[in-house]
């Protein structure tokens, strides 16, 4: 929903005619509107005024509304390190998803073309571990990455880690998590530009030419940058706020805190509402300004 | 009326410009009646408290009852039933939905305290809550007074929980079940700890565990450098456990600090000791067939907590809790429910029965602690709203690496 605000201008100049605005379209928005209102509006005024509320000087755990903007001050100075390095984490997970996640889906959408049984297949693989809850997903990495488990097993039998040594609640562990956890998120807007991509215009650049690698960078990946594009901003976003990764009870530890982690704890075990609201506030502006960006600057609102 | 656009670039634009200004004074319209309801309904949240009054009882119409508990908290057989909780439904006709709601003190107020802040229905006649939990509930008058004439069986609960800090003489709240924070080691991979401090033997460096429950891991800190918890330690006193557990958090000293999940630790060798509860050891050494863990009462002293029933404020069905209440206060059925979920049991006379269950079971301490066992553990004392706020705060920073 967000998107359509950066991509008003550059679409609404193209429209060719003007199609009378009739009042049953307005009518049909109508329960689209309302629901808007009711389950997102409303609470996002709901998190505003709390975020401005001051604690009650009598009653621990109630908050008087005020105009407490220093809230947001208190923290921006109290967890700007965990801030920080959500941005990081959700970065590099996003880097190591297209890494990975690209070659995947040129796989299945090109490579595998000719054999739909297999594409088929391969594409259920990807989509298979939604089958499969993310906490139980997780929660069997931190078994396979524990002291005694076949990973640091295998690395300190070859020598590469001192036994005893821990891969869980270091920040391995988190963007291995984060990458693991968001993959198919990538995969498969990419997969979706790949699969229809003419496959002609690749023959066509041979023709002419053009190196593999040419081929790549001044076709597919112009015409996957729509994939690419969605992939990125849909692991991207959910990695940047992920409070189970990074939690002390899955493959975090108190070095690994995000800023979920924070606000999750605000919330529940602090009862400080207003601080938590205020964060979740920041990380929303936050992600909005940079998504913004990130679309200006990769001249692709069209294909939003 | 369907005239083409002229074909102008320069006027399309003025037009399709016009037309966006015609829409967003419509849309300004309607984001204006659409900003109006939501604030409506944004401000519709509880606001400041007023004197709570507790619902009026309607038990003698509606013979049925919510219990709100923890997981794994009441016996249970293969089929899934309580056996106890089906007994009592046969005995007085009242039909108990039990629920297992309850995972952690803090999410379970987060989650019913816009209700009990204006004295509504939670969905519970009765939840089993920690002492310190309790307390707090008690303070913001969200409990309902018990009456006692419903409860004769209360004359069992052992002297020991008679008088709480929190509760004298236990008028809102009655024990549950209670249970020991200690340590436990692993017995196959290193030497006894028989002490907080034998946790930061370098052999242990990394491989330590300890809960975030704030009370049990600061509490056995605490009393391991000679503070009594149940008194009234000062704020320096606090702090000086709170440096401890923070260096040895920022050491590494501590591999881990978990809630009921540090047993996973244990199980797949991340942490060879911790600071545990003393059920869960016993379920684990179940699970594995032998005795792999052991669970001391450390040398300094265990934390003693309770998990007790309260009625909440909304509740439209105090008489049905309280018998349910008196109930679980019967010695035979207290013995059955401790010889399944391994916690202490509060009832006076529980022991007695369970040697007709099963001898063992009836010498087991941290089932059945004697006076000797109690002596060696102590209840955090509760602590006031503003010594609540700055504790918490100090304890989550250090868990949040801030």
């Amino acid at each position: 929903m967000a998107f359509t605000a950066f991509s008003g201008p550059a679409t609404a100049a193209a429209e060719p005619a003007a199609r009378r605005r009739s009042p049953i379209a307005l009518f049909l928005l109508l329960p689209g509107i309302f629901y808007l209102v009711l389950f997102f509006v409303t609470p996002l005024i709901s998190l505003v005024i709390t975020s401005l509320q001051a604690p009650d000087p009598l009653i621990f755990g109630q908050y008087v509304n005020a105009f407490n903007w220093q809230n947001y001050v208190t923290v921006l100075e109290t967890y700007w390190p965990q801030a920080i390095r959500s941005g990081g984490y959700a970065a590099l997970a996003t880097l190591f998803a297209l890494l990975i996640g690209f070659p995947l889906a040129y796989f299945i959408g090109i490579t595998l073309r000719p054999y739909p049984l297999i594409q088929s297949l391969a594409l259920v693989l990807v989509i298979a571990p939604f089958f499969i809850s993310f906490l139980l997903r997780t929660l069997a990495w931190k078994q396979i990455f524990s002291t005694e488990g076949p990973v640091v097993g295998l690395l300190s039998a070859i020598g590469a880690m001192p036994a005893g040594s821990s891969i869980t609640g270091t920040d391995f562990a988190v963007v291995f998590g984060l990458t693991y956890n968001f993959i198919p998120f990538m995969v498969l807007p990419i997969y979706a530009t790949l699969v229809s991509l003419d496959l002609r215009l690749l023959e066509a650049s041979n023709d002419l030419y053009g190196s593999p690698a040419t081929t790549f960078r001044t076709v597919t990946l112009p015409l996957s940058a729509a994939g690419v594009m969605s992939g990125t901003l849909l692991t991207f976003i959910p990695a940047a706020g992920d409070y189970i990764n990074a939690s002390r009870e899955f493959l975090g530890s108190t070095e690994t805190t995000m800023i979920g982690n924070v606000i999750e704890a605000n919330f529940l075990v602090l009862q400080n509402f207003p601080a938590a609201a205020a964060l979740s506030l920041i990380l929303m502006a936050f992600i909005l300004v940079l998504v913004a960006a990130y679309v200006k600057r990769s001249g692709t609102e069209d294909l939003l | 009326m369907n005239r083409p656009l002229p074909e102008d670039p320069m006027i399309r634009s003025l037009i399709a410009q016009a037309k966006r200004a015609q829409m967003s004074r419509r849309a300004m319209l309607a984001g204006t009646g659409a900003g109006a309801t939501a604030l409506a309904l944004a401000a519709c949240t509880p606001a400041g408290t007023t004197e709570l009054t507790p619902a009026e009882d309607n038990s003698a119409n509606d013979p049925t009852l919510n219990w709100a508990n923890w997981p794994f908290y009441i016996d249970e057989d293969d089929e899934g039933n309580y056996p106890t909780l089906l007994r009592f439904e046969e005995q007085t006709g009242i039909d108990v939905t039990y629920l297992v709601d309850v995972d952690d003190n803090n999410s379970y107020f987060a989650k019913v305290r816009d209700q009990l802040a204006l004295g509504q229905d939670i969905g519970a006649d009765t939840v089993c809550l920690t002492d310190w939990m309790v307390n707090r509930f008690i303070q913001l008058g969200y409990t309902q007074e018990l009456n006692k004439g419903n409860i004769p069986n209360a004359a069992n609960l052992v002297p020991s929980l008679q008088n709480p800090q929190f509760d004298p003489g236990r008028v809102h709240s009655l024990p549950w079940q209670g249970g020991f924070a200690g340590v436990c080691y692993n017995t196959e991979e290193t030497a006894e700890v028989r002490s907080v401090s034998d946790l930061w033997r370098p052999d242990l460096a990394g491989r330590v565990g300890v809960l975030s429950e704030m009370r049990d891991t600061i509490g056995v800190i605490m009393l391991e450098n000679g503070v009594d918890i149940s008194g009234d330690f000062t704020a320096d006193e606090f702090n000086a456990a709170l440096d401890i557990f923070r260096e040895k958090v920022e050491s590494g000293q501590i591999r881990n600090v978990r809630g009921n999940a540090y047993t996973e630790d244990l199980v797949n060798g991340d942490t060879l000791a911790a600071i545990c509860w003393s059920g869960d050891i016993t379920v684990l050494n179940a699970e594995a067939g032998y005795e792999k863990w052991k669970f001391l009462l450390p040398e300094g002293g265990a934390t003693l907590w309770n998990d007790n029933f309260i009625i909440p404020i909304g509740s439209t069905r105090k008489t049905n809790a309280e018998t349910l209440i008196n109930y679980y206060y019967e010695p035979e059925v207290a013995a059955e429910v401790a010889a399944w979920v391994n916690y202490i049991t509060p009832v006076n006379g529980a022991k007695e029965a369970a040697i007709a269950i099963d001898p063992v079971l009836a010498e087991n301490q941290l089932i059945f602690p004697n006076e000797e066992t109690l002596a060696q553990s102590r209840i955090f004392r509760g602590l006031t709203a503003q010594e609540e706020n700055e504790y918490q705060a100090a304890f989550q920073a250090i868990l949040l690496g801030a």
